[in-house]
């Protein structure tokens, strides 16, 4: 059992419901990015999930985009996130690492040599959103064979025979976006989160993580009701922006969002 | 039966049923587009089908946008040349001055087909903005188009053009500032406002099924070429000739000819300041695989898959992926690709101008100049036909920039 099963089936027992927050390593400079990630456990996050810049991310609103900007600008590649992670593990061999990024970095370094090097490295899962599970049959094979999850997106405009297809070909959870948009988006609405990710249990036994539209402490409570896990990310990075100019401030600010988020999931479901 | 069922087997037929030419082109988005494309291919699918809907896309085409362009034979240049004999495809002379519209026009018909009442586009140039812009207006569509930066302060004209046709034009600031960004900005408009909005990609990239779909809406300037050809000449030509930079207008030409194996095909990329000085836009000729905008296709990218701005002295060209179908025909050997740098495309600007009386865009500089250097090498009975894609007047302040001239 990796990483990611053990502590969803452990969180399972518990009734806790996994916080999962986003970061875009290397902003906004590449020695920021492994401190940050262990204080981000330490303020109660269950899972990270680490970026990885890409010069093109077409599904990222204004201020994930910003933050892949500011990470390029230290030229920080996937082989450099990789180092990060690995660093991480030097100090916490628990905490779940999912990478997520866009298909091309991964194309060109090659899918074998990829996983390879991701499992080596530490790395728990991957998470790419511009390829869909009727594109991903060879690197399956290749993240399968290093025991690496693949969590595919499911969205509002996922028909329900596509939930059933995405459901058999991700592993870890499947990641509802629980909004039509780029990243940063728009207002949640919870009734209708609701109604998709019960409909998407229907279909898989694997846990759902629900993310776009997560802000603060009231709108993850309201999706910790339903959901296994509560990914937050534009929100954070904003934070990270504001303070990066300062290490410590940043830190701080970051920990702090997720301390108030995690609070807000707890109240809501224990 | 068994002869014909062979006779169909080495017929092309690509892509496949998943949009793939080979290796290239698919389905490369996030969750949010599966959806709308699935309703956009089968909406394209049934309205090819219809003869009520490919009756109006014909009359849209004489009627609106002028066709059939003349196929004229560019004698003077031919014999300064001292070669081949060189045709020129007059897409310059459709309305809006370029290729673009015979896609803009298919794209806004079905985007009324499909209730959408709203289009996108993106634009590097401006020259498919223009054409959106101006289809919009006439089908009474709300239209919106990104453009990067960088591109609306070097085409004031077209922008300006843009918003007196009622077009909205939103500056792109975010990356290189040019056409690759303005094409993220756009898909991000697109997974925000799917239900009313309708993409109309410029070239022949992006998820299936646009490149097979704007390959088919700009099929026309080929099989026009063809029947042009054998009415002048009574036999097909020896070569075609096209500048690539997504690709619209050299598939435009090639595909009618793809099964007429005799007929050699060139597709000229934007050398830039020289291959060698990696400031060029030529994925074809200098790039490699990757994925980008929903396909894998040929790109311009670091070692680490960053995608790498591009240089070139047409907008048109300056973009650092290219058509899945081009990348398909590269690597099975169907058509040649090569390049031409800035200076050489200059040259043949000129040289037409001054030669045949008719300003081409750079873009089409770029196939021109191509020519001057294959052509000489050819017998006088030889055949080129070249894709005239565009009209230069949208490039003269470049051109008068260059030479320091202030207009």
């Amino acid at each position: 059992m990796n990483r990611i099963d053990a502590r969803f089936a452990e969180y399972k027992k518990q009734g806790r419901v996994a916080l999962v927050p986003y970061v875009t390593a290397g902003d906004p400079g590449p020695d920021t990015t492994v401190p940050l990630m262990h204080a981000m456990v330490k303020a109660g996050a269950d899972i990270l999930e680490l970026g990885v810049p890409f010069s093109d991310p077409m599904a990222e609103g204004p201020v994930i985009q910003k933050a892949m900007e500011r990470a390029l600008e230290h030229h920080v590649s996937l082989r450099d996130v990789l180092g990060m992670v690995s660093q991480f593990r030097q100090q916490d061999d628990t905490t779940p690492v999912l990478l997520m990024g866009y298909l091309n970095p991964v194309e060109i370094m090659g899918y074998e040599a990829f996983a390879e090097a991701a499992a080596k490295a530490g790395v728990d899962g991957v998470l790419l959103v511009d390829i869909p599970p009727e594109e991903a049959a060879p690197l399956l094979v290749a993240l399968a064979k290093h025991k690496l999850d693949i969590v595919f997106l499911v969205s509002p405009t996922t028909s329900d025979e596509r939930i059933q297809t995405i459901a058999r070909s991700s592993s870890g959870f499947v990641y509802y976006v629980s909004l039509k948009g780029v990243t940063g988006a728009g207002h949640l609405d919870t009734d209708e989160v609701a109604d998709r990710v019960n409909r998407i249990k229907s279909y898989t036994d694997l846990p759902v993580g629900v993310g776009f539209g997560i802000k603060d402490a009231d709108s993850a409570a309201r999706v910790a009701k339903v959901a296994d896990a509560v990914v937050v990310g534009s929100a954070l990075v904003k934070k990270i922006e504001e303070f990066a100019g300062s290490a410590d401030k940043l830190e701080a600010a970051v920990a702090g969002l997720i301390a108030e988020i995690r609070a807000g999931i707890d109240q809501a479901t224990v | 039966m068994s002869q014909a069922k062979s006779e169909n087997q080495d017929k092309y037929n690509l892509p496949d049923d998943r949009g793939h030419f080979g290796e290239y082109g698919g389905i490369f988005v996030a969750e949010t587009l599966m959806g709308p494309i699935q309703e956009l291919r089968e909406a394209y699918e049934k309205c090819m089908q219809d003869e009520a809907f490919l009756a109006e896309l014909d009359n849209q085409l004489r009627q609106y946008v002028g066709r059939p362009s003349p196929l004229y034979y560019a004698e003077h240049w031919s014999k300064k040349l001292g070669g081949a004999k060189v045709y020129l495809k007059r897409e310059d002379l459709n309305h809006t001055g370029a290729h673009k519209v015979n896609n803009t026009v298919g794209q806004a018909l079905l985007a009324r087909h499909m209730g959408k009442t709203r289009i996108i586009a993106e634009t590097g140039a401006g020259q498919h903005g223009v054409a959106s812009a101006t289809v919009a207006a006439q089908l009474g569509l709300e239209c919106v188009v990104y453009m990067g930066e960088e591109d609306i302060q070097r085409q004031a004209i077209n922008v300006f053009r843009m918003k007196l046709l009622g077009a909205k034009v939103v500056p792109v600031t975010s990356g290189s500032k040019t056409l690759k960004d303005a094409l993220n900005e756009a898909m991000r408009d697109w997974v925000t406002n799917i239900d009313n909005t309708f993409y109309i990609i410029g070239t022949v990239a992006g998820p299936h099924p646009y490149p097979a779909m704007v390959r088919d809406f700009q099929a026309i300037i080929g099989r026009e070429a063809k029947e042009q050809i054998l009415e002048q000449e009574g036999r097909l030509p020896d070569a075609l000739v096209a500048c690539v930079g997504g690709g619209s207008n050299a598939i435009g030409l090639f595909y009618p000819f793809i099964d007429d194996k005799d007929v050699a095909m060139y597709g000229v990329e934007g050398a830039g300041e020289g291959i060698e000085t990696g400031r060029h836009a030529a994925p074809l000729c200098a790039g490699k695989s990757g994925v980008l905008h929903g396909n894998r296709t040929y790109l311009v990218e670091d070692a680490d898959g960053q995608i790498i701005p591009t240089h070139c002295i047409s907008a048109g060209l300056d973009y650092p992926g290219v058509g899945p179908e081009h990348a398909w025909l590269k690597d099975s050997g169907r058509a040649n690709y090569v390049s031409v740098t800035d200076e050489e495309a200059l040259q043949a600007f000129h040289d037409l101008t001054r030669i045949e009386g008719i300003i081409p865009a750079l873009e089409s500089s770029h196939a021109l100049a191509y020519v001057s250097k294959m052509a000489p090498t050819m017998d006088k009975d030889k055949i080129i036909v070249v894709n005239l894609s565009g009209r230069g007047d949208k490039d003269i302040h470049t051109v008068a920039n260059l030479e320091g001239i202030s207009i």
